[in-house]
């Protein structure tokens, strides 16, 4: 029976759509990736130049991002610089990428941050290896951030994986095999079923439309019915929950954080930790806005609790490490409080507040590592006076701690402030409640500082030498300084670039919410796709 | 009725052109050992097998071409189908025929395994494994079957030196021949219920009637159900594979662990699908229980695994289960995606034991896990790709492994098996950790302490045919990983043109 047939398989792609004259974000994505074949290319005794190269291509981002930033316009509410490449069309996978207002900073937040953690903390052994496993890394995250497909997000996304895997638990402190193999098994089993619920989706949304895409802006037209949009929303959110991590998925976190190697801590807590609530913002609320609405008040609730309890746990802490790492716990619950209250102030507010706390965590991170490479101890009991020691340094950590607890003019307060505003409005009583969070941060840190930088210093440990900030360290705390000032002083810019992708995603929430679904089919339809 | 003349059928050679190469040149290589004086070295039977794959790779693709243009057709008295699916395995097989010698070529001759008998063994069972992908038959179907298992029995027994090669041939023999007889049975019943060995008329006749007593025709499908399970080591009938596996001779079990799938499969999916499709509600909930039960199984015992040819042993149960997700589905998208799946998994699984047996070799023999410490620091170009064959069987990003898993998971979706498809996932979650556990050994095992005292470890030298197996196997991987299209298209063209 002659049946009409395809012929042996050609190598054809379609270019779909390249708006832009230059392909920014591809480059961006492109370039630790040249830097990690370079790496691995060249012989391991080469240190200095593996360690050219790696900065190099982490700087070669950095200007990318400024150039995209620079490009970026303020009056757009969708994706920009978009780009488009078929890649597994049977499958519905394409190469898709872009930015809005969502991503746009935490790209740059990426970009800012690993340069930092690459010149600032670098280990002395395994150079080739520890820097190929860093710029791969830096690829998955910037990848996850400018995906517009489904399927290549979670490909960037579980691409992260490996790298922090082998970071952790080839350059980690003591129990770092423990620390690595739970965080990978839980982040995993997260992602397996992130897996399972994406595919459905692009399933149900094959069955309603009859094309199978896992195109994000697509995806988003897609109709749910109430319990598939919950099972879907809950398959989503426990991926991106154990990523943030929100209370109670957060228990892989506080090893993972303490027994990384420095770089591996920046990572997870400033730049790793948004994935997580970047994809609850992107994915939650634009793929299962109704499912989201309905279950925002338990997720707000874990939000508050993960606040109260990481602080009250970081109060606990006797390890310095340790205490930063709960901190973190406790401030990522702001964000996550933000996302899930669903006002215009609380989203840019959690958008604004992942920016910042990727800063301060970050700084925090890098001047604990500093005072461990000085002492060999993170116990806050073995550690006193070093004000009197390195003044300096103890002037940048109490700019850094302050910005963590949200003094006013520093960039901890506008976020939090957005939020807690936002929240107020719709959710008045989860607010005052998280609110007693700042005043918890507000506690350990000051008992931290005061542990650490004051106290009389001993004779015995006045001739242990306790160097000043190097040069060097100062060349990788200054930037974050000024930007942690900049951001208090002036959020601006940043906002301006913000509110408009915020905006359009809450009135997407909201009218999906409460309109007729065809209405809102509609009029969800034309929002996305206005330029 | 009697029967005065045997009607001989017409045979069309050109349709079977790809397996009669494998056949003719496992002859050409019989006759040349009869003929020459001395024995030419293993290389040479290697190299001259690379080129009787080629020939085949050629016809086969020719033979494509044939079916792209005029359709799909049966040959040799309906007993053989020329159709997408056919092609596909003719070509997968004859591109492990090609690699798989380069695997073997070394580890023979420094085994002192001198001669051409590996090399027509493999062959023989690559026709074998082409049939069991072309059969329309229950007859032929068992045929091939033989044919594919007795060379895969004598090959795992091919160290007549070492008294484990032995063992693993007499288990595989002895198990193998049950689960023939089984299915010998199976197709009898069968042929019993339905009144016909064909496959296409099988489903014609459960189609078109009803049977009131299906007592025979169940127990008849079961049975097959059984001997493929054997074959393609699904749990509960998986027992054998851990054996065999660890006891056949290292250079050869890659290629015992593809063809025997990839066969097994080929007539799995072939007549469950094509034969028995109405059966289906019969079937289906017990192929998803051995789906299940090889999933996790698989996974959870890879984990306590000390040999890592035994880890790979229990990580190909998972792989079987993976695969079997497609059947699951009974979709053409589900077949396309156990094809997928199969080749990727074929080239990974040469490549991952041809490794296995340079490291183990540098080892004195020994494939623990602790083997590969500090693989990293030795060989560190070997260490990086063992690393990328294991991520890729882990399901990384950018490599088959990922795709083929994404593949079948999204079929088993669209078909509404959520639970199969969150087991699978949960069970590659399981599986990560000890692949990834190989890997953390491999390149930071000897910075700790206790690497001081072994003693100063050379690097170890690779051959140019293990190099060249390696890159091939690495290109597939990591090419089609990337790019992905003409892969996925010849898949689905394969299913398209499933009769």
């Amino acid at each position: 029976m002659p049946v009409s047939l395809p012929a042996i398989p050609a190598i054809v792609t379609g270019s779909l759509a390249s708006q832009h004259a230059f392909p920014y974000l591809t480059w961006l994505i492109l370039a630790p990736i040249i830097g990690a074949v370079l790496v691995v290319a060249l012989p391991k005794d080469l240190v200095r130049l593996i360690r050219s190269i790696t900065y190099l291509s982490s700087l070669a981002v950095l200007g990318i991002t400024a150039a995209v930033i620079d490009q970026f316009s303020t009056k757009l509410a969708g994706y920009q610089m978009t780009s488009t490449h078929e890649w597994a069309p049977g499958l519905g996978i394409s190469w898709s990428i872009g930015v809005d207002g969502i991503s746009l900073f935490l790209v740059a937040l990426t970009a800012v941050l690993f340069p930092l953690a690459l010149y600032g903390v670098a280990p002395s052994r395994n150079v080739k290896a520890y820097s190929t496993w860093m710029l791969l890394l830096e690829t998955g995250c910037l990848g996850s951030f400018v995906s517009l497909d489904l399927m290549l997000f979670f490909l960037f996304f579980e691409l992260t994986l490996i790298p922090v895997y082998f970071l952790i638990a080839s350059w980690g402190h003591e129990g770092r095999n423990r620390a690595a193999m739970r965080f990978f098994i839980y982040t995993f089993v997260g992602s397996a079923v992130l897996l399972v619920g994406a595919i459905a989706l692009a399933f149900l949304h094959q069955a309603q439309t009859g094309v199978l895409t896992f195109s994000i802006p697509q995806l988003e037209m897609t109709r749910l019915s109430g319990t598939e949009g919950v099972l879907l929303f809950l398959a989503f959110t426990f991926a991106f929950a154990v990523k943030a991590p929100i209370w109670p998925f957060h228990t892989w976190s506080p090893d993972a954080y303490a027994e990384a190697p420095a770089s591996g801590s920046i990572i997870l807590g400033g730049v790793m930790a948004k994935l997580g609530t970047y994809g609850i913002i992107r994915f939650d609320l634009g793929f299962f806005p109704h499912a989201t609405t309905m279950l925002a008040p338990i997720f707000l609730t874990l939000g508050v609790i993960g606040i109260i309890y990481g602080g009250m746990v970081a109060a606990r802490q006797r390890n310095l490490k340790r205490l930063v790492a709960y901190s973190s716990l406790s401030h990522m619950g702001f964000i996550v409080l933000g996302a899930f209250a669903l006002t215009g102030a609380s989203v840019s507010g959690a958008v604004l507040q992942m920016v910042n706390h990727g800063l301060y965590t970050a700084a925090l991170f890098l001047l604990v590592a500093m005072i461990y490479r000085r002492r060999k101890t993170f116990e806050v009991s073995r550690l006193r006076g070093l004000q009197n020691l390195a003044p300096v340094m103890a002037g940048i950590f109490t700019v850094v701690m302050l910005a963590s607890i949200g003094l006013p003019g520093l960039n901890g307060f506008i976020g939090e402030f957005l939020i807690l505003s936002g929240t107020f409005t719709a959710h008045r009583w989860w607010a005052v409640v998280a609110v007693t969070g700042v005043v918890i941060s507000a506690v350990y840190m000051l008992w931290a500082y005061q542990q650490v930088f004051h106290g009389k210093v001993t004779e015995d440990e006045r001739a242990a030498a306790f160097p000043e900030i190097s040069p060097r360290e100062r060349l990788v705390l200054v930037p974050i300084v000024v930007l942690i000032v900049f951001l208090g002083v002036y959020p601006k810019p940043v906002l301006d670039r913000i509110e408009p992708s915020v905006n359009q995603l809450v009135t997407h929430v909201l009218q999906i919410d409460h309109a007729t679904p065809s209405a809102a089919y509609h009029s969800s339809v034309s929002l996305k796709l206005g330029k | 009725m009697l029967a005065t003349t045997i009607i001989l059928p017409t045979i069309n050679y050109t349709a079977i052109l790809p397996e009669l190469i494998m056949l003719g040149g496992m002859l050409v290589l019989l006759g040349l050992v009869a003929v020459i004086p001395r024995d030419f070295s293993t290389k040479t039977y290697a190299g001259l097998t690379q080129v009787i794959g080629t020939a085949s790779l050629v016809s086969s693709l020719v033979l494509w071409h044939d079916v792209a243009a005029h359709g799909a057709f049966q040959a040799v008295a309906q007993a053989v189908d020329v159709d997408g699916f056919s092609v596909f395995f003719l070509v997968l097989v004859s591109a492990i025929l090609i690699v798989a010698p380069a695997f073997a070529a070394d580890y023979l001759h420094d085994e002192g395994i001198e001669g051409a008998e590996y090399f027509i063994l493999a062959l023989i069972a690559g026709a074998g494994a082409m049939l069991m992908g072309a059969a329309n038959d229950l007859i032929l179907v068992f045929l091939a079957l033989e044919i594919l298992s007795i060379p895969l029995y004598v090959i795992a027994g091919l160290n007549a030196r070492r008294a484990t090669s032995g063992e693993a041939s007499m288990k595989y023999f002895l198990l193998g021949a049950f689960s023939s007889a089984i299915f010998v049975y199976g197709i009898a019943l069968t042929y019993g219920a339905t009144g016909s060995t064909n496959l296409a008329d099988i489903a014609a006749f459960l189609s078109r009637n009803v049977i009131a007593t299906p007592g025979t025709l169940y127990a008849g499908a079961a049975l097959l159900l059984v001997g493929f399970a054997f074959k393609i080591a699904a749990v509960p009938f998986h027992m054998w594979s851990p054996d065999v596996y660890e006891g056949s001779p290292d250079g050869v079990v890659g290629f015992m662990a593809a063809i025997a799938k990839v066969g097994g499969f080929a007539a799995f999916l072939r007549v469950f699908v094509s034969a028995l499709p109405t059966l289906s509600s019969i079937w289906e909930p017990v192929v998803w229980v051995l789906c299940a039960l090889s999933l996790i199984a698989g996974a959870v015992i890879a984990l306590s695994q000390r040999n890592i040819k035994r880890m790979l042993a229990y990580s190909s149960i998972n792989h079987a289960g993976f695969i079997l997700m497609g059947l699951i589905a009974l979709s053409s998208r589900g077949v396309a995606s156990s094809l997928y799946y199969l080749f990727a998994y074929s080239f990974i699984v040469l490549a991952s034991f041809g490794i296995v047996t340079v490291v183990a070799k540098a080892n004195s023999g020994s494939a623990e896990i602790d083997a590969f410490r500090g693989l990293g620091r030795r060989s560190p170009v070997l260490a990086v790709f063992f690393a990328i064959f294991l991520l890729a069987q882990a399901g990384a990003p950018f490599t088959t492994g990922f795709l083929a898993k994404f593949y079948v998971v999204s079929a088993a979706v669209a078909a509404h098996s959520y639970a199969i498809a969150v087991i699978a996932m949960l069970s590659a979650a399981v599986a990560v950790f000890f692949y990834l556990r190989v890997v953390l050994v491999m390149f930071s095992g000897s910075e700790t302490e206790d690497a001081v005292g072994t003693p100063e470890q050379h690097p170890i030298v690779l051959s140019r045919w293990v190099w060249s197996g390696i890159m091939a196997c690495a290109a597939a991987t990591v090419i089609f990983g990337i790019y992905p299209l003409p892969l996925i298209n010849f898949a689905r063209a394969a299913t398209l043109l499933f009769r």
